[in-house]
């Protein structure tokens, strides 16, 4: 149990905190972004249910911490420059 | 879509949604619409739970969870206390609801809250039945689909009643904007929700949000669903300015509605249904369109 | 001493009065008898311009706590008020309030419950709520509602306490009976109560924080101890308030009043209009001889066992009036009364007597027949019956 000491009716004044929780582990399945395909269109940043897509300098990137591996940035990608593989770990 | 690379997350990753959740999808848009000066109510629902379990939340704007049937009340109490309290100005006070916490549980209080004419937009997030629970049939669950509580059998076909008209009835109470929208479709859902807080009084919001889960697909077919869903006619594009159904404005028209069957097909709680289901389920909405185009 | 208005109205305005003098800034609420005219009179007072507030005029009880819970987490100052079926109606709202630590304030026009319906005074309305978390306390006449309604207020706010209150007045009896009162003015009111300035969380942009958490095994159950102590603690608060404001306005509350209990062979434990009743009846005993005496209770929870102890512990014999019923135990003031005497080495015999359901009157008879069985089992040195129905009208009974 942990000992952060809890709050009067329970309020939650840590907005955002959700990311201590690294749902990176939950994958069987890993995006790889090819960033000489990748047009920036940002559709795969959209459609992302975790927000784990952000642009990077010319492409985008995918924060394998919270990554789940739903797999839709792959399937919606216009371009298919996003591939799934095999999680190895 | 340029803004996205710039826009401020307001519904952070490590929430525990299903991987492939479309209510993500559309949280996560909707909110960058709103933006911080925001304070949204939330019902008791896959949203909630998976977003707020405590020391951990989800929400980088303030959000009250109270029950499971209140959103609509609970927004109400914070719109007229900010009012009163002279923080209204540049607020957007919303609700957050499930399909269950809406169309069923949630009807009274969202009716009285659309009646009294508050401030407040209300975003139904539909997944079709009580997912949160374990897929359990709700108002909201079309006909012939399966869930827990409407297995198909050798006596059954799974649902046995019609999806509720709930965005249609939520228009009839004459309130200023109404409006559907899904996750495949994020410009047309961010216009809606931008329309929607624009407005002064209440709106209402039904989007459209497809469950792997409980839809038995496969995680990476939540946003192509939710487009076939619209390319096949199912679900209308629509929005509703000022008053009653009549005047109801279909915002997008496929050229060609895709066969229903392209739909259906792709998810396992329609598994059971025969050729002739799907060609029942093809005619009413072929009705539904013929209705709607008149 | 402070300038005070002589008035006389009904008990449902003087809590009205009560509430208007606090300024609260957000008064969800939904009809129902007996309460009813605390909506009506917040309605007119707003639309006069004689508070400046806003009504919700909510679809059901249910949603009036719902919004009471919106808008006191946003940080207004709120109140509603209800009555037996619709406090039943937002019970789970009702737990919710109180673990959210709301300081919600509501006035209850003790109403039975259904079924069969019925309109008319008793105490079960609140008593099915007694677990919620919520302070309850108790008027006997309309001057305590109000005073009560203002205090409150106080209590709940108060930083060490942080939870809603309700306030009792029996229906009818009470909600629709004029009697006079002294009403304070709005600037001592304003002095007494200070603003709401919640410190623990407040639904603002500029400092985001979530509401309603969800709460796992790991953490629930030192959120309900928290809640909990911070009842538990509360006569602290509620005894300086009584001080404070018998300061200022020259009346004097007490969780428990003893009334004639210092040589008492039997103390009757009462709770709302009934006292009034019970008091007459103590003198009348009195007079005869009687060595007859009169615990009043104020207020219920927190249940105010050390008191009670001071005052009957010594006594031969208790007598709780319970215009209430849990069914297959007792009433429940007797159990609580019971639970606060089961371990002292010093205690008195206790006897129950259920009356007064439903509206049915409780008259000066009833409260001597009371105090003679409770003396009669204190003479024979045991009770043979803990719990027996007082008035009934056994000639109906199949």
């Amino acid at each position: 149990m942990s000992s952060l000491k809890i709050t009067i009716g329970a309020v939650n004044t840590r907005p955002g905190s959700s990311r201590e929780y690294k749902t990176g582990g939950w994958r069987t399945m890993r995006p790889q972004v090819d960033v000489e395909k990748c047009i920036q269109c940002l559709q795969c940043l959209a459609y992302c249910p975790d927000g784990a897509i952000s642009k990077s300098e010319n492409a985008v990137q995918i924060d394998l911490d919270y990554c789940k591996g739903c797999g839709i940035c792959a399937k919606e990608c216009p371009v298919k420059a996003i591939v799934m593989l095999k999680e190895e770990k | 879509m340029s803004r996205q690379g710039e826009e401020r997350e307001l519904f952070a990753p490590g929430h525990r949604m299903c991987a492939g959740c479309a209510e993500g999808i559309a949280v996560r848009n909707i909110l960058k619409e709103a933006g911080p000066h925001t304070i949204a109510a939330i019902a008791t629902g896959c949203l909630e739970v998976v977003s707020t379990a405590y020391p951990q939340t989800a929400w980088e704007i303030p959000v009250i969870h109270a029950a499971f049937e209140n959103a609509a009340s609970v927004a109400a109490g914070v719109e007229v206390a900010l009012r009163e309290l002279g923080r209204k100005e540049g607020v957007n006070v919303m609700a957050f609801a499930g399909d269950g916490g809406t169309f069923d549980i949630g009807f009274q209080a969202l009716s009285g809250m659309l009646e009294r004419g508050h401030d407040v937009t209300y975003v139904c997030l539909d997944n079709e039945a009580y997912m949160n629970t374990g897929i359990q049939r709700c108002s909201s669950t079309p006909w012939g689909a399966s869930t827990t509580t409407s297995p198909p059998g050798s006596c059954s076909k799974g649902e046995s009643q019609p999806k509720k008209p709930l965005a249609a009835i939520c228009a009839a109470h004459d309130i200023p904007y109404a409006a559907t929208a899904t996750v495949a479709y994020i410009k047309d859902l961010r216009r809606k929700v931008r329309k929607a807080l624009d407005t002064e009084g209440p709106a209402f919001l039904h989007v459209f949000t497809p469950c792997p889960t409980g839809w038995r697909h496969g995680s990476d077919d939540s946003v192509e669903l939710s487009r076939l869903a619209v390319e096949t006619g199912v679900f209308v594009l629509w929005e509703a300015v000022d008053g009653d159904i009549c005047n109801l404005k279909v915002t997008y028209k496929p050229k060609k509605r895709k066969p229903v069957a392209e739909y259906l097909k792709k998810q396992r709680r329609f598994g059971h249904l025969t050729d002739e289901d799907i060609q029942r389920i093809q005619q009413e909405v072929d009705e539904k369109w013929e209705k709607l185009e008149d | 001493m402070a300038r005070q208005t002589a008035l006389t109205v009904k008990g449902n305005m003087a809590t009205a009065l009560g509430a208007k003098l606090c300024r609260p800034h957000v008064v969800p609420a939904y009809p129902i008898t007996p309460s009813t005219l605390f909506p009506e009179k917040m309605s007119e007072y707003i639309a006069d311009g004689e508070l400046k507030a806003s009504m919700i005029r909510v679809e059901s009880e249910h949603s009036a706590m719902s919004a009471c819970i919106g808008a006191s987490a946003t940080g207004a100052r709120v109140c509603t008020a209800s009555a037996s079926q619709g406090i039943a109606l937002m019970h789970e709202m009702l737990f919710i309030a109180a673990g959210m630590r709301l300081p919600i304030v509501m006035a209850v026009g003790n109403r039975a419950l259904s079924a069969p319906i019925n309109i008319w005074a008793d105490h079960q309305d609140t008593m099915a709520s007694r677990d919620c978390g919520w302070l309850q306390f108790f008027a006997e006449r309309n001057q305590e509602g109000l005073d009560l309604m203002i205090m409150a207020f106080r209590i709940a706010e108060d930083e060490r306490v942080l939870l809603p209150a309700m306030v009792g007045i029996d229906a009818f009896v009470l909600t629709h009976t004029m009697e006079g009162v002294q009403v304070p003015a709005q600037e001592d009111v304003d002095d007494f109560l200070p603003p709401y300035t919640p410190k623990h969380g407040v639904l603002d942009p500029a400092h985001p924080a979530t509401f309603g958490s969800f709460g796992t095994p790991e953490v629930y159950q030192e959120f309900k101890y928290m809640q909990t102590r911070a009842l538990e603690d509360s006569p602290a608060v509620i005894d300086q308030v009584f001080d404070d404001f018998e300061r200022r306005f020259g009346r004097r509350y007490s969780r428990i009043t003893p009334y004639r209990c210092e040589d008492a062979d039997v103390v009757l434990l009462t709770m709302g209009s009934m006292t009034g009743t019970a008091r007459a009846a103590v003198d009348e005993l009195r007079e005869q001889g009687e060595k007859a005496g009169l615990a009043k209770l104020t207020v219920f929870r927190p249940f105010p066992g050390d008191q009670l102890k001071e005052i009957a512990g010594h006594v031969p014999g208790l007598a709780v009036v319970d215009r209430n019923i849990s069914p297959g135990f007792g009433g429940a003031v007797f159990a609580e009364a019971a639970g606060t005497f089961v371990n002292e080495r010093q205690r008195p015999l206790i006897k129950n007597f259920i009356t007064g359901l439903g509206g049915r009157e409780i008259f000066k008879e009833n409260i001597k027949d009371m105090y003679h069985r409770t003396k009669q089992a204190v003479e024979a040195g045991r009770v043979d019956q803990p719990v027996e129905w007082v008035n009934l009208n056994r000639e109906v009974l199949p």
